[in-house]
């Protein structure tokens, strides 16, 4: 039933800074943020004042398009601060935890197997645990009303310095297992679990009922559209949903306890931490509490997830929504004298150009320097050589460019989110801003819709 | 480096808006970015970017050219030698006579095209693109060697402005700017483009030695082939090992099929030129020879052997340097095979039945520069059909 996929095209990024495979228990953060910049397009709805007492569980705000979508509070404690920022969108939810035992809301998941789809999807958004959900096309939160497909798992994560999930989810077996049965009863097409040929996948033993694929190669073997694209493509009309096994395990905790639990085993990695390795935190966390003085300089750039898809975060920030990885590199502000011609440090490359870099180095120390200036594109070839799937990547980039929905249709982006071509955006040489431009292309495609 | 960015920084007011000398912003980020690599950082999507950009790009380019161009040189030198006393010079007065002429030429080149791409680049408040470092390059190396400067001046500025800024600037040309300067000039100056007298730089008023002939293979092969005689080498007065490694009349730098060859590994090993354009030109051109070898009509051209055509004139140095120019060659993968071998096809076709146009290889490369982007079309519209044929099914 299954497929064995080789994927060919794509690049590791070997980095410097590896998280070793010890999980650390941190400190309890004291304050937690809930972000609606996290989701793309999100107009959030107020359900709860600032000053007021919450539990674990309980509704912080919905979304404005459709209340029922609950996103909820990972701890309980009391409303510290509800952060505005441009035309005072609001940009943030702050709580200040409980330093005591959180209390928690209690949701009715007595005899789940035997309830329809329609209270499990009901007990998902009460609970905030639906916003895990990402639809294809667009990539955005999943509709409520539509039954997907097919609803499809990485197994693995292959981005530079990701978590092992074996690692972090080790453990958590039987969480997955109840998850996985859950999101059986919300597709009729199947859930597939796409896990790595050469991976130790016995967190995903207990796993009954699903299309297991194996897929194997190089970065981005482990992004979900890739997947899919090489399994079954999403064409015009079809909706998909993703989710990443560490969310499907929060829904196993909550279908197996009948409350809320938050707290994952996160990765925090990169060139510039001290003691680059995993660490037990909650959602939300502050990277105060999760950094501590683990930073190795000062002048660094903090990223809630990992360095090709990850969001700048300020050191005061909160971990993102959707992420279980925290990067630290050195910032890249600094003139480099010819740098273009004689680089003074080793750098990723997918050119050959670059001899040393690309043949001797094999690991290296990255900044953000984008180590050139934007320019019009001139080199051709170069997408594709990083991008696994069966799609002309400059054409579509460049047909967004022209805002051309008819031909962006017809060449697939329905089939892509901006991860998929964070390699593309990478190795560009013109340094063009790929992932920014296809999200307004998925936007105005959205918006047209 | 301290000093040197300590320099730049005080003279960085000046040039910037409001500054005294802003008109010319354009011109000093150029340079200041070709000294420095900008602090500028990363701040959506990817947070780390790969170490290639276009300014490297582009040098690369230059250096695979620098073959030919050294070669070149001395070739200038050495043709005028044997066109004067007949023998041959020694290494370094060639070297100096070939560098005397083609200096001038290069300066002109640059100077002229250059100079427009900064004040277009300031007039539309863009940075100035790289891409004119190649084509300031290729321009002389493409030029006869006795083209006069004003002539390379005007075609330099005919390929920028018309040939690729009223399209948008680099990136946005439809055709080669390089060989869009050497079609001005040989439609409007045919004299001194083409013909027996313009491949051999002599000074004015000097004398020839007995015997000396200034036509090329290619002219040769045309008016053999006019005059209905049959194939044999004796045609050619170089020999086709001469044409091989490059001792023969030509442009300044297009002799040199080896040094040409050398280009073609450094911009394959550096991953910046296309091996696929590459390859697929010099199989459309074999293949269009032995089309012509296995067919009945009879003739000089038609009889040569097929893998004459990719040594002799300018093929190896069109098919290295002048097709791959990824702006104006097709852009889809398999694209680039079928805009290659058509380049080779035609260049083929055109020395063979147009006598009175000896070199091919330019207008079939301007030609599919053209047809390029149909052919794009035609790659992405078969990607567009098999995804809505998955549809369908």
């Amino acid at each position: 039933m299954g497929k064995n996929v080789k994927i060919k095209r794509g690049m590791d990024i070997p980095l410097e800074g590896k998280p070793s495979t010890h999980i650390h228990a941190i400190s309890s953060s004291t304050t937690f943020a809930i972000k609606p910049t996290d989701f793309k397009g999100l107009i959030p709805k107020l359900r709860i004042k600032q000053g007021e007492e919450v539990s674990v569980g309980d509704c912080l705000f919905t979304d404005k398009k459709n209340d029922k979508i609950c996103f909820t509070s990972p701890v309980s404690g009391e409303v510290a601060e509800i952060v505005r920022g441009d035309r005072r969108a609001i940009t943030a939810i702050k709580i200040l935890a409980d330093s005591s035992e959180y209390k928690f809301k209690e949701f009715d998941i007595q005899n789940y197997p035997s309830k329809n789809v329609d209270e499990i999807k009901a007990i998902l958004l009460e609970s905030g645990l639906w916003p895990f959900i990402t639809q294809r096309p667009y990539g955005v939160i999943a509709d409520t009303e539509v039954t997907p497909k097919s609803i499809h798992v990485s197994g693995f994560d292959s981005s530079p310095l990701a978590a092992d999930l074996g690692v972090s989810l080790r453990g958590q077996e039987s969480q997955l297992e109840t998850g996985f049965k859950i999101l059986n009863m919300l597709s009729e097409g199947g859930v597939y679990l796409n896990l790595h040929a050469k991976k130790d996948n016995t967190i995903y033993q207990n796993i009954k009922d699903v299309n297991v694929s194996y897929f194997d190669g190089p970065h981005p073997s482990g992004l979900v559209g890739v997947q899919i694209n090489n399994l079954d493509p999403i064409n015009k009309g079809d909706i998909v949903w993703t989710i990443k096994p560490q969310h499907v395990a929060f829904i196993g905790k909550l279908f197996e306890t009948g409350k809320l639990d938050f707290e994952q085993n996160i990765v925090i990695a990169g060139s510039e931490v001290k003691e680059p390795a995993y660490y037990t935190t909650r959602l939300g966390a502050s990277v105060d509490s999760l950094m501590n003085d683990n930073y190795k300089s000062e002048n660094v750039r903090v990223i809630s997830g990992n360095v090709l898809t990850g969001t700048k975060i300020d050191k005061d920030g909160y971990l993102g929504f959707f992420d279980n990885q925290v990067t630290v590199i050195p910032e890249g502000n600094q003139y480099e004298l010819l740098g273009w011609l004689f680089p003074s440090y080793a750098r990723p490359t997918l050119s050959p150009s670059l001899p040393i870099s690309k043949y001797l180095k094999k690991s290296f120390n990255v900044n953000t320097n984008p180590h050139g200036e934007p320019r019009a594109y001139v080199v051709t070839g170069q997408y594709e050589k990083v991008l696994p799937m069966d799609i002309m990547p400059q054409q579509l980039i460049k047909a967004v460019m022209a805002k051309d929905l008819e031909l962006m249709e017809n060449l697939g982006i329905y089939e892509v989110i901006e991860e998929d071509m964070a390699l593309c955006e990478f190795v560009c040489t013109s340094k063009i801003n790929v992932q920014q431009v296809l999200s307004e292309g998925l936007e105005l495609m959205a918006e047209e819709s | 480096m301290k000093f040197l960015r300590d320099q730049i920084d005080k003279l960085k007011p000046t040039f910037s808006e409001g500054g005294k000398l802003s008109f010319l912003h354009s011109t000093f980020d150029a340079f200041e970015t070709f000294l420095f690599v900008p602090n500028h950082t990363t701040q959506s999507g990817s947070h780390i970017r790969d170490g290639i950009d276009l300014k490297r790009t582009m040098f690369i380019v230059i250096i695979a050219m620098l073959p030919a161009l050294m070669f070149g040189l001395w070739n200038v030198g050495h043709q005028q030698s044997l066109a004067l006393t007949g023998a041959d010079g020694s290494l370094w007065d060639n070297f100096f006579v070939g560098l005397i002429q083609t200096l001038p030429i290069i300066i002109v080149s640059y100077g002229v095209g250059l100079g427009i791409e900064m004040g277009f680049a300031q007039f539309r408040g863009h940075p100035v693109n790289e891409g004119f470092l190649v084509t300031g390059m290729l321009i002389p190396l493409c030029m006869p060697p006795d083209v006069p400067l004003w002539m390379v001046g005007l075609a330099t500025a005919f390929s920028v402005v018309i040939g690729k800024e009223v399209f948008g600037g680099t990136g946005m040309n439809l055709l080669n700017p390089a060989l869009t300067a050497r079609m001005f000039l040989y439609i409007g100056y045919p004299s001194s483009m083409s013909g027996d007298s313009v491949w051999t730089f002599l000074p004015e008023g000097s004398k020839t030695v007995d015997g000396y002939s200034g036509a090329t293979n290619l002219g040769e092969l045309a008016s053999a082939t006019a005059e209905g005689k049959p194939w044999s080498d004796d045609i050619l007065s170089a020999s086709i090992m001469d044409s091989f490694w490059g001792n023969i009349q030509g442009s300044i730098g297009e002799t040199s099929v080896v040094a040409c060859l050398i280009g073609a590994v450094i911009l394959i090993s550096a991953g910046v030129g296309s091996w696929k354009i590459m390859v697929s030109t010099i199989l459309g051109g074999l293949f269009m020879g032995w089309i012509f070898n296995i067919s009945v009509a009879d003739g000089a051209y038609m009889d040569m052997p097929a893998y004459y055509h990719l040594i002799i004139g300018g093929f190896m140095f069109g098919a290295i340097f002048m097709t791959t120019d990824p702006v104006s060659a097709a852009q889809t993968e398999k694209g680039k095979w079928i805009y290659g071998f058509l380049i080779g096809v035609l260049t083929v076709l055109i020395r063979v039945f147009n006598p009175g146009y000896p070199e091919g290889i330019m207008m079939a490369i301007l030609l599919m520069n053209v047809f390029a982007p149909l052919i794009d079309y035609y790659v992405v519209q078969s990607n567009i059909k098999t995804r809505l044929n998955r549809v369908k099914v």
